[in-house]
């Protein structure tokens, strides 16, 4: 018999590679199919936000953040925007608060079943994929009654908004919670606890919640490694305290905390308690003008904030300093992708190579985010 | 626990180290550290019981003044939620500052995000390489003094 080759492989998943979820590059190092080491190559996505935010104003910023992470306009937006609120000290009407937390939750709806869809994708399940982004498209049509647009919104604005809701959006956006909470249960029931699937995901790819912490992970990621962190609950922005809802962890129901099956799963319980939020906030929204505190001209004194929000990906937290003129002085965004991908050598070594796809998978990138 | 506690507690353990701490600003107040120890310094915010900084929530690099390159570190306790703003500062003419890499590894990627942009060497980085440009990029494109390249390897760069 020949003799067998046996020197360690490497080989190169992306950049243009379906289940890398955008133009991420990762360089794998392989003995036979067991993967002993990722180098992940960032980078083909840069698109200079940084070095263009210091040559704009404030508000022009905005739809830059848009673009960021783009299945996740609006959680981004309001990060953006609360980060330069605290510089200039705006306090915003009540109206507008509400309608920025039911358009942050109907988001993070809407990038759940995008990570949830493509994850099953992933995994070779088509058809919930379908289904996600069928309901995506309902929540989609509900931010095009509002403001026009479907992906990119320019909504939130410093101080305010950029249109006041309809009567009809709130008609439609209570329909949707109706039609919407049963469709959850059948996601779970095609996918979550389909033995398939479970087999894929569950026990693979372990992030151990002290690792976690410490390589700065966050968002699903962070809790499906059974840490209870929101910072909607733990560190309340907008008026987040004012609702109730539970922080879901991953428990591991099936595996154990931490594996991909349990990062996964805490996506489909968050859906269920966002739809709970929207539904306290719909109701409630007071009346008011939600223009009366959006400035003329945004000057803010010379200083720096740093805002930490909870987007459906994770911590994301703009740190800005301003030196007192119109333009930032420096605009660093903190995406929560670019510390979850970080982790990824570390719990892929040792599976096998089709196990880096659902890890990755798991983490639910978008690489606009990551690379800026 | 507020900054100026913290600030006292860290003036008993390091003799030297610690520069002056900004409070009275209109955001948040934060302190300087040195550049040489500022490792030492990070180890014993996430090490010492009643701080335990576990998280090292953004690292940046701001082109400070005109002489100064700064890195801005958010520290956030997971333990007992506070939150702290720590800052080293680094001359332009020789920007070196300790890794914090092996205090939290969530340094890693934000200090070679750094190099990358702003140009600040990490010193005992385990792969101190770019990031985010291509790795034969010339110059650091958020100083304030950067210029634009006209070519990258042929093609015109400006547009």
């Amino acid at each position: 018999m020949a003799e067998l080759r046996t020197e360690e492989l490497t080989i190169n998943m992306g950049p243009q590679h379906p289940s890398t979820h955008g133009v991420l590059r990762l360089v794998l190092t392989l003995n036979g199919e067991i993967v002993t080491d990722v180098k992940p190559v960032l980078g083909y996505l840069h698109r200079c936000f940084e070095k263009h935010a210091e040559a704009m104003t404030y508000p022009q910023v905005i739809p830059y953040t848009d673009r960021m992470d783009y299945l996740n306009s609006m959680n981004n937006e309001l990060a953006y925007v609360l980060a330069a609120e605290k510089l200039l000290g705006i306090e915003v009407p009540e109206r507008v608060e509400y309608i920025r937390v039911i358009m942050c939750e109907l988001q993070r709806i809407a990038s759940h079943l995008v990570a949830i869809g493509t994850f099953g994708n992933d995994a070779g399940a088509f058809t919930p994929f379908l289904y996600c982004f069928a309901d995506r498209e309902k929540v989609l049509e509900l931010f095009e009654i509002v403001c026009g647009a479907r992906l990119l919104y320019n909504y939130i604005w410093i101080g305010g908004l950029s249109h006041d809701i309809t009567p009809e959006f709130v008609k439609k956006t209570k329909e949707f919670i109706k039609y919407f909470r049963p469709r959850i249960t059948q996601v779970n029931n095609l996918l979550s606890f389909n033995k398939i699937f479970i087999e894929r995901t569950a026990n693979i790819g372990i992030l151990p919640p002290d690792v976690a912490i410490n390589a700065g992970c966050s968002g699903p990621t962070l809790r499906g490694s059974g840490v209870k962190y929101d910072l909607r609950k733990d560190d309340p922005y907008s008026i987040y305290h004012k609702f109730d809802f539970d922080v879901c962890v991953g428990e591991g129901r099936y595996g154990v905390a931490g594996d991909c099956w349990n990062r996964y799963f805490v996506r489909a319980l968050e859906m269920e308690q966002s739809l709970r939020i929207i539904e306290q906030a719909i109701d409630n929204i007071p009346e008011g003008d939600i223009a009366s505190a959006v400035p003329k001209r945004v000057k803010p004194v010379a200083g720096e904030s740093y805002v930490r929000t909870e987007s459906p990906k994770g911590e994301l937290s703009y740190y800005i300093i301003s030196d007192g003129s119109l333009n930032p002085y420096r605009v660093k965004a903190r995406s929560p992708s670019f510390c979850n991908l970080s982790v990824i050598n570390q719990i892929s070594r040792g599976y096998m190579i089709a196990d880096v796809v659902m890890i990755l998978g798991s983490f639910d990138i978008v690489l606009g985010c990551i690379d800026r | 626990m507020e900054i100026t506690e913290i600030y006292e507690k860290l003036k008993k353990v390091f003799e030297t180290g610690l520069g002056e701490i900004k409070t009275d600003i209109p955001t948040e107040p934060f302190f300087f550290a040195d550049a040489d120890k500022i490792d030492v310094i990070c180890m014993f915010l996430r090490d010492e019981e009643s701080l335990q900084f576990d998280n090292l929530s953004c690292l940046s690099g701001v082109d400070y003044d005109k002489d100064n390159l700064a890195v801005v570190y958010h520290l956030i306790s997971y333990v007992h939620n506070h939150r702290l703003v720590l800052k080293t500062l680094a001359p332009k003419s020789n920007p070196v500052v300790k890794t914090v890499t092996d205090v939290w590894a969530a340094a890693n990627w934000h200090e070679r995000e750094a190099y990358d942009l702003i140009g600040i060497n990490f010193e005992g980085h385990p792969d101190l390489r770019r990031i985010l440009l291509p790795e034969d990029w010339e110059g650091h494109p958020l100083r304030k003094d950067y210029k634009v390249p006209e070519f990258y390897r042929g093609m015109k760069v400006p547009y």
